[in-house]
């Protein structure tokens, strides 16, 4: 029994130990001039049909690079990434979706400090418009670079705009607002069959994050949460205005029926939506999904006042890193900073992903060959005053916390929309301290 | 040094004798029970008393927890906005869909129990939800319960009557789930049958020889009989009603037609309007969303402590209304 219990407490011990240990080796910056042959391995979020023009890119990268050898596994996700990390068996590089969780891995060196290699090979992060740049490092520690943005606008269908009389989409939040109630159609029994412009909140893309750049709304004060402010109390009253006009329920019950945002009964696509807010991406799954739909896209329109925001808009996107864990991180930098900056690299995927390439150069890529309709986005992206989220320690925290206050507000469970932002304020800031608890002064 | 008073050398061996076999014995014991103590140990007790630790620690999976004691806890009770709403769900569904539960698979068991025909196919009909897989059988019911285009929906609409908004309403969210619940009883349901079938036959001759009729057959010969098994749904039903997680999870994403392209869009996690954010589902949020190990592991213990409580305290309870059969009747 004795023997039993001793060999029980030697695993536990193990355990423990084994859980404890980071297994981070010491970063190797030495010149990547001239590296070593190696197989490294990239994890993408992409599944088919982009994985294929990914993995086309990661084969130019190859050729351009004899020696290396790179495995593309599609279809990751963040869990997994850190998972693996914790494992010992993460990528030589990483790519995220979600651009938030680089308040994860920059201050937890999860993902490695990449300002070594930058300077080594002269790369400065200036080549880099101002919101990737800032949604790709978090506290001054650069971990990620950016590569492929989306940034949002509006997307109209021209042959309902014309049946109603328009021959040019809204520019500004109140002539969205008059033309989405007269485009609105309901049946005989009141039900709505086409809306003009759908504003229920988290629908689709209807997240706070999309509309605030048209208000001029922000996020932060400093360090702590300021969302109550007029912008962001402006932005939810027309949003509650427009959505109190259709009516909460029929709202409802018309989602239900309108179809999955990323399949072919998509309600743009089918013709149930005549105005819609949107990433760029919609461009290709319409030439894909909906060929014959005639459409247009602009820049999401601006709030009354806010003129001078004229073609901006909202900006996020993927990055790319290389795990603490990977044993090639000399070859990983190779081919982050071939896909990160790498002009025709970026050009060629966004040919075929039809997302925004990130860096100002690739921008003006003669490869570059947008679709019809996708030029906006680039513009979009391309504009001054286009801006992100601010990454902070609690990821997206603060922005699902804000939607679960907006998602109650517009169906009227809730109405003081000052005690309630000022509520989302206290509630984020103490989220914030929390994470930050503990941390060495 | 001096030597001990020697026992006479035989009764010395035969002592020893016993010894060694006492722990031969007690060796076979813990060999025939290592495969039990190794698995409790390696994927029970240690991740216990890993979460325990964690809970004092502030921890992103990726950096190594930072001990911050009692601070995770404070937050919990005296901060955290989203927790009280969390708990609320999740009371609710311990107080109405899980006494529900209980009573519907009573209700068909003892059905089942008088079925003279076709009993086979009764029996199998009725437990045969318990066999579709979580995730499925929630798809199901978002499909058929869709206030646009489900069948419910359309059916109620022919007869005139607009029905509700189910899993998009925060008002029949719950219920809906409850329904999702007691769709599939089977398990609990045939453990009450093979209860009731159990209950001897003569206590129901001799009931009614002095007159009870149905009712008071059930309330006094059924119900007494089978009260153990009663207890244990009981317990069993408000431990998965803590841990209630898949079902609304589901549900959630589902009807509120989440998953953003860009992943940092909507997240559905409680649609609508929190109602399905039960406790669990909050922990997964805090755990494996934000990267919040330290203080998801101070709500799992918390969970742990309550569901402790709640069975400590039903189990105490019970003595008065559970009756338990005297060996060898």
């Amino acid at each position: 029994m004795r023997r039993v219990l001793g060999t029980l407490g030697l695993l536990l011990a193990l355990m423990l130990a084994m859980s404890g240990c980071g297994g981070s080796k010491k970063s190797n910056s030495s010149s990547t001039d001239k590296v070593e042959p190696a197989n490294i391995s990239i994890w993408t979020p992409f599944v088919d049909p982009e994985l294929k023009t990914f993995k086309a890119v990661v084969a130019d990268f190859e050729k351009s690079h004899p020696g290396i050898h790179v495995k593309v596994v599609g279809g990751t996700n963040d869990d997994k990434i850190v998972a693996a990390i914790r494992g010992g068996n993460a990528p030589d590089v990483a790519q995220s979706f979600t651009s938030d969780n680089t308040g994860a891995f920059c201050p937890s060196g999860a993902w490695i400090d990449l300002s070594p290699y930058m300077k080594q090979d002269g790369v400065d992060d200036s080549v880099f418009p101002e919101a990737p740049r800032d949604y790709s490092k978090f506290e001054g520690t650069r971990c990620a670079l950016p590569m492929l943005a989306d940034t949002y606008g509006l997307y109209y269908n021209k042959t309902l705009l014309a049946k109603a009389g328009y021959k040019s989409p809204p520019k500004t939040i109140s002539q969205l607002t008059a033309m989405a109630k007269k485009l609105t159609v309901r049946d005989s029994s009141g039900k709505l069959k086409v809306v003009g412009f759908n504003p229920f909140p988290s629908w689709y893309e209807n997240v706070p994050a999309h509309f605030g750049p048209s208000w001029g709304a922000t996020w932060m004060n400093g360090d702590k949460s300021a969302l109550d402010t007029p912008a962001w109390a402006d932005q939810l009253g027309w949003q509650k205005s427009l959505i109190d006009w259709y009516g909460y329920d029929d709202l409802v019950r018309f989602n239900a029926g309108a179809g999955d945002e990323f399949s072919a009964s998509n309600a743009f696509e089918t013709g149930k939506v005549a105005m819609h807010m949107d990433g760029e991406w919609r461009v290709a799954f319409l030439k894909r999904e909906a060929p014959n739909l005639s459409y247009g896209t602009a820049p999401f329109p601006v709030a009354d006042g806010h003129q001078d925001l004229s073609g901006a808009g909202y900006v996020t996107g993927s990055i790319i890193g290389i795990p603490k864990t990977s044993k090639h991180k000399d070859q990983a930098w190779l081919l982050v900073k071939y896909l990160g900056t790498n002009s025709n690299a970026l050009a060629k995927l966004s040919n075929g992903i039809q997302n925004v390439p990130t860096t100002t150069a690739s921008l003006e890529s003669p490869l570059l060959q947008p679709l019809p309709g996708f030029q906006t986005f680039l513009d979009v992206f391309g504009n001054a005053n286009t801006t992100t989220t601010p990454i902070t320690r609690i990821g997206s925290a603060n922005q699902e916390t804000f939607q679960s206050f907006v998602g109650k507000y517009m169906s009227g469970s809730k109405t003081d929309l000052q005690g309630g932002l000022a509520g989302v304020d206290k509630q984020i800031d103490a989220q914030l301290k929390q994470a930050e608890a503990g941390q060495a002064p | 040094m001096s030597a001990p008073a020697a026992n006479p050398p035989l009764l010395l061996d035969r002592t020893k004798a016993k010894r060694r076999a006492a722990w031969r014995r007690r060796g076979l014991v813990a060999a025939f029970m290592s495969p039990w103590i190794l698995g409790f140990t390696i994927f029970f007790g240690y991740p216990l008393v890993f979460s325990a630790y964690l809970s004092f620690t502030h921890y992103d999976l990726l950096s190594p927890p930072r001990w911050i004691g009692l601070a995770n806890y404070r937050y919990l009770f005296t901060t955290d906005q989203t927790v009280w709403p969390a708990v609320k769900n999740t009371l609710w569904f311990i107080a109405i869909a899980v006494p529900l539960q209980v009573l519907f698979a009573l209700g068909i068991s003892i059905m089942l129990s008088r079925a003279r025909r076709g009993v086979g196919v009764f029996r199998t009909v009725f437990y045969l939800p318990a066999l579709a897989p979580p995730v499925a059988a929630t798809l199901g019911f978002v499909y058929l319960l869709n206030p646009a285009t489900g069948p419910v929906n359309t059916v109620l609409g022919k007869l005139g009557i607009q029905g509700p908004l189910w899993f998009d309403s925060p008002q029949w969210a719950k219920p809906s789930l409850t329904l999702l619940a007691l769709w599939g009883i089977g398990n609990t349901m045939i453990i009450f049958l093979a209860a009731v079938l159990d209950v001897p036959r003569h206590l129901y001759e001799s009931a009614e020889l002095d007159g009870a009729g149905a009712f008071a057959r059930l309330r006094f010969v059924t119900l007494p009989t089978i009260s153990p098994v009663i207890l244990f749904a009981v317990v069993i039903g408000v431990i998965e009603g803590l841990q209630y997680f898949t079902q609304a999870y589901v549900a959630a994403n589902v009807a509120g037609g989440s998953a953003s392209y860009s992943a940092e869009g909507a997240s559905e996690l409680g649609y609508p309007e929190d109602s399905t954010l039960f406790y669990p589902i909050l922990l997964y949020q805090q755990g494996f969303r934000y990267f919040n190990m330290g203080y998801a592991s101070a709500m799992a213990m918390m969970l742990l402590a309550v569901a402790f409580a709640v069975t400590f305290v039903i189990v105490r309870h019970s003595r008065r209304f559970v009756h338990y059969q005297a060996p060898g009747r």
